[in-house]
């Protein structure tokens, strides 16, 4: 059984198809990248993973459990965590109590929630912003501080929303190292990616969305060589180059 | 952070020792002081920690305040256990509220709207209840005993209102460092976000409305035996709303002190210039000058009183360093 | 059931729902421009009243010819305002927008009980007592010439944002306060003049009541109330829903109680629904739109 089973799953606003008939698998352990252009539906897709929409149809299985009349939080509990693409840090408070409050999700007790925050924070490299109010942050710490407050929830799965775009190149090398060790510990990744060096380095497989559905799967590398993805998106790119 | 306690302590045990010394009168000015910082923290929890805005916290005090009445009036049961069962019939009151507005996703101004017309729908209903005296409203003869929680003197309910204080003051600073109160104050930062993280945002508002309007109407049982006379037209008032919600917001929303500071600078300003202009025939100018204030605040010092005092306080301490 | 009567009060309500349409005109014509809701136009209505009362009292002028006056007076005050509180704000969250304007809403209030004393009071205009009969309905006049004023002044202002190029720049502005700027109306001035233009037409509406209802200081935040709940009703931002809306919560305030206290006899219920809470049909229209169609009735997307 895999981790997590997408089984038909679509969203419509209004008249727009935003996200059509898309499935795939996600195996335990695996980093699976989702790719396309603007507007293609990705982050629509996480919504209606996540509990955010409801999807018109389809189901979301995972660990064996359809997930599709849960809300979010339920679905955080069960194990499946997400982040926001425009990065949504709880401002007015400190790197620690942001993740803190990630950190109760598991733990009851703000002590042992602080306790288990504190090593989080270290581990994304956070550490000397422990105390630094969320607002003060730039870009990329914010990024981290995102990635700090999923992994806090002690999540089987992590969904990722563009966490690397904005970055440097030198802070995407560096995202990408410590994404490994995340996946090291036994924590599946399904990430929507624009940066591709990042989804290059890191994902085996990828699915290629393009406006809602989905017209591609395979290695990275297949995937490049594939025409209507080439057409509908990379493509772009590499006419320029 | 050790001595902001100390400072504290100190100032309760003045406060323990003030009615030996001051008059009658000045003794009442603490007590609304006391009062207001006591709804302003009741008020604080929902809006302030949970970031929910309510201009309908007057609807709670009112209950507060005729249940009691009602339940010493009818079975004869003492304000001092019948504060607790308006307190439950409020929470309730406010879980409806709350199921309607959070169900439904009100936010905003929408919600706003919503805690408004609950208010002034109970404000109309009781109105118009003969056994609170309808439109004359209702006076109360006074037993003076401590069990009827009426007496003679200031001094009692000056101990009362500080002890109402303190209460919240302690209270709230267990709620900010609960799990509790780490998730309203997560859903005021940023709902999607806590709830992507695990927090049942409608759980934890719905807590955050009872518990904000089983305080606030405690001081329902207060006013009604302090004040000896109950009306809804201002008890119940949008006006009297306002009223609860100026302390908190002057002296810093989402803080513990925030209420306090609030009300220790404008209760006494409050009531000063409210019989000062009254006597030199200006009546209301008090209000005109509370609501520059709110402008005023909010353009200025959208985090309060309380965080400029912070600022100069850890300023002047890091440059004693 | 007293079908007479049920008629009687329809009319007058509906006649009543014209004015209220005008303040509703007002309150959704900010909203729409700058997604700020004025929680001082009941209150600033108050204003407009005075200002008619007081010419009458000074001139002897009729408030049904000085609105004129209360909507010009009523244009600067909410031009002023705007400048000097409601541009500071727009960009707040929301909640801290409705904090300042319930301010300057107890600044009004009670500035005007500085300036016109606590008591009610109920100026005898020419009008008042007259009225004609249709059938067995009976119409005020002073009710009639107040709705048909109204009336004409809502399409003025209809007009005025359709046909002309200050107008279309403000509705340019709703439509898009990035673009405005971006085509180098001054944006700034285009929000001041609409804000007028949204408290000009309480202000009207104030002088027109001078003759219908006794005034007071304190009897603004009904006004409010009644403008948010039509506004809602109507779709937030929609001129058309404010119209609609007042015709429906002027018929629904006056017919509601008399139909309700029916009501309860037709099941038994000993119980009347007296004409002062009139205000909680209102609040309870308010509570089923925003729970079933939060959009109301003619509003596409909430805002």
């Amino acid at each position: 059984m895999s981790l997590l089973e997408v089984k038909g799953v679509s969203k419509n606003f209004g008249g727009l198809r935003a996200v059509s008939q898309v499935s795939f698998d996600l195996e335990e352990g695996e980093i699976l990248g989702i790719i396309g252009p603007n507007g293609a539906g990705k982050t629509t897709l996480f919504n209606a993973l996540t509990g955010f929409y409801r999807p018109d149809e389809g189901e979301v299985w995972f660990k064996g459990e359809n997930l599709i009349n849960l809300r979010p939080h339920q679905i955080c509990q069960r194990g499946m965590v997400r982040t926001f693409q425009i990065v949504k840090p709880f401002l007015q408070l400190t790197v620690l109590d942001n993740v803190i409050v990630a950190a109760l999700n598991r733990v009851g007790a703000v002590g042992s929630a602080t306790e288990k925050a504190r090593k989080v924070i270290e581990f994304v490299g956070l550490k000397e912003k422990t105390e630094t109010l969320a607002t003060g942050l730039t870009l990329a710490h914010r990024k981290r501080l995102e990635l700090a407050r999923a992994l806090a929830t002690e999540p089987k799965l992590l969904l990722l929303d563009e966490v690397m775009a904005g970055l440097t190149p030198t802070e995407v090398d560096e995202l990408i190292q410590l994404l490994r060790e995340v996946n090291q510990q036994g924590i599946t990744i399904l990430m929507i990616e624009h940066v591709m060096r990042g989804v290059m380095a890191l994902s085996k497989r990828v699915v290629v969305l393009n406006y809602g559905e989905k017209i591609a799967e395979g290695s990275p590398e297949e995937v490049v060589k594939n025409r209507q993805v080439i057409e509908a998106y990379l493509g772009e790119e590499f006419k320029g180059a | 952070m050790k001595r902001t306690y100390l400072f504290l302590l100190l100032g309760f045990l003045i406060l323990l020792g003030l009615p030996m010394v001051l008059s009658s009168y000045v003794l009442g000015v603490f007590i609304m002081i006391f009062f207001y910082a006591y709804l302003g923290q009741s008020w604080n929890i929902l809006t302030g920690y949970t970031g929910v805005i309510s201009l309908g916290h007057s609807l709670y005090v009112g209950i507060g305040a005729y249940t009691t009445y009602l339940l010493s009036l009818t079975l004869g049961l003492s304000p001092w256990v019948g504060m607790w069962i308006g307190g439950i019939g409020a929470g309730l009151v406010g879980l409806v509220i709350g199921f309607f507005g959070f169900r439904f996703g009100l936010k905003g101004v929408y919600f706003v709207l919503l805690t408004i017309s609950f208010a002034e729908i109970g404000r109309l209903i009781f109105l118009h209840l003969k056994i609170f005296g309808s439109f004359q409203g209702l006076f109360i003869t006074p037993h003076f005993s401590f069990w009827n929680y009426q007496f003679k003197e200031n001094t009692p309910y000056y101990y009362i209102a500080l002890g109402y204080v303190v209460f919240s003051l302690i209270f709230a600073k267990l709620i900010e460092r609960s799990k509790i109160g780490r998730y309203m104050i997560a859903i005021r930062e940023d709902e999607d976000a806590a709830e992507s993280l695990g927090v049942n945002v409608f759980k934890y508002k719905m807590i955050s409305i009872f518990i904000s309007a089983f305080m606030t109407s405690l001081a329902g049982a207060f006013y009604t035996n302090y004040l000896f006379y109950l009306h809804p037209g201002t008890m119940m008032s949008m006006a009297f709303s306002i009223e609860i919600i100026l302390r908190p917001i002057i002296g810093g929303m989402g803080t513990v002190l925030g209420p306090v500071v609030g009300s220790f600078l404008i209760t006494p300003l409050a009531e000063i210039s409210r019989s000062y202009f009254a006597k030199a025939g200006y009546e209301g100018l008090h209000l005109v000058i509370y609501g520059f204030l709110l402008v005023a605040v909010v353009l200025f010092f959208p985090r309060g009183v309380i965080s400029y005092i912070k600022k100069v306080v850890t300023s002047g301490q890091s440059g004693l360093k | 059931m007293n079908l007479n009567l049920i008629l009687q009060l329809a009319l007058s309500g509906f006649l009543m729902g014209g004015v209220y349409s005008l303040i509703a005109l007002g309150l959704s014509l900010i909203f729409g421009v700058m997604r700020v809701i004025n929680f001082a136009h009941g209150e600033m209505m108050v204003w407009g009243m005075y200002v008619a009362y007081t010419l009458l009292l000074w001139t002897g002028l009729d408030p049904f010819f000085s609105f004129s006056v209360s909507a010009v007076t009523l244009f600067i005050l909410g031009y002023l305002l705007q400048r000097t509180v409601v541009n500071q704000i727009l960009d707040f969250p929301e909640a801290m927008q409705v904090l300042p304007l319930v301010g300057m809403a107890m600044v009004f209030e009670n500035s005007a009980r500085l300036v016109w004393g606590p008591d009610y009071i109920s100026p005898q205009s020419r009008f008042a007592l007259s009225s004609h009969s249709i059938g067995f309905l009976t119409i005020d006049t002073p009710r009639l010439i107040a709705f048909s004023l109204a009336v004409i002044f809502t399409i003025l202002v209809l007009l005025f944002l359709k046909k002309t190029d200050l107008g279309k720049s403000i509705r340019a502005a709703a439509d898009n306060r990035l673009g405005a700027s971006l085509v180098g109306t001054d944006v700034n001035k285009i929000y001041a003049i609409c804000f007028g233009i949204g408290t000009a037409c309480v202000g009207t509406a104030g002088g027109l009541l001078v003759p219908i209802m006794p005034l007071s200081p304190h009897i603004g935040a009904p006004f409010t109330l009644i403008s948010f709940i039509i506004v809602i009703l109507g779709g937030m931002g929609s001129l058309t829903g404010a119209m609609v809306g007042g015709l429906i919560i002027g018929v629904a305030e006056s017919v509601g109680p008399t139909l309700l206290t029916n009501l309860f006899q037709g099941i038994g219920l000993e119980l009347e629904f007296p004409q002062t809470m009139k205000q909680v049909v209102s609040f309870f229209i308010l509570i089923v739109i925003m729970i079933l169609r939060p959009q109301g009735l003619f509003g596409g997307k909430r805002g």
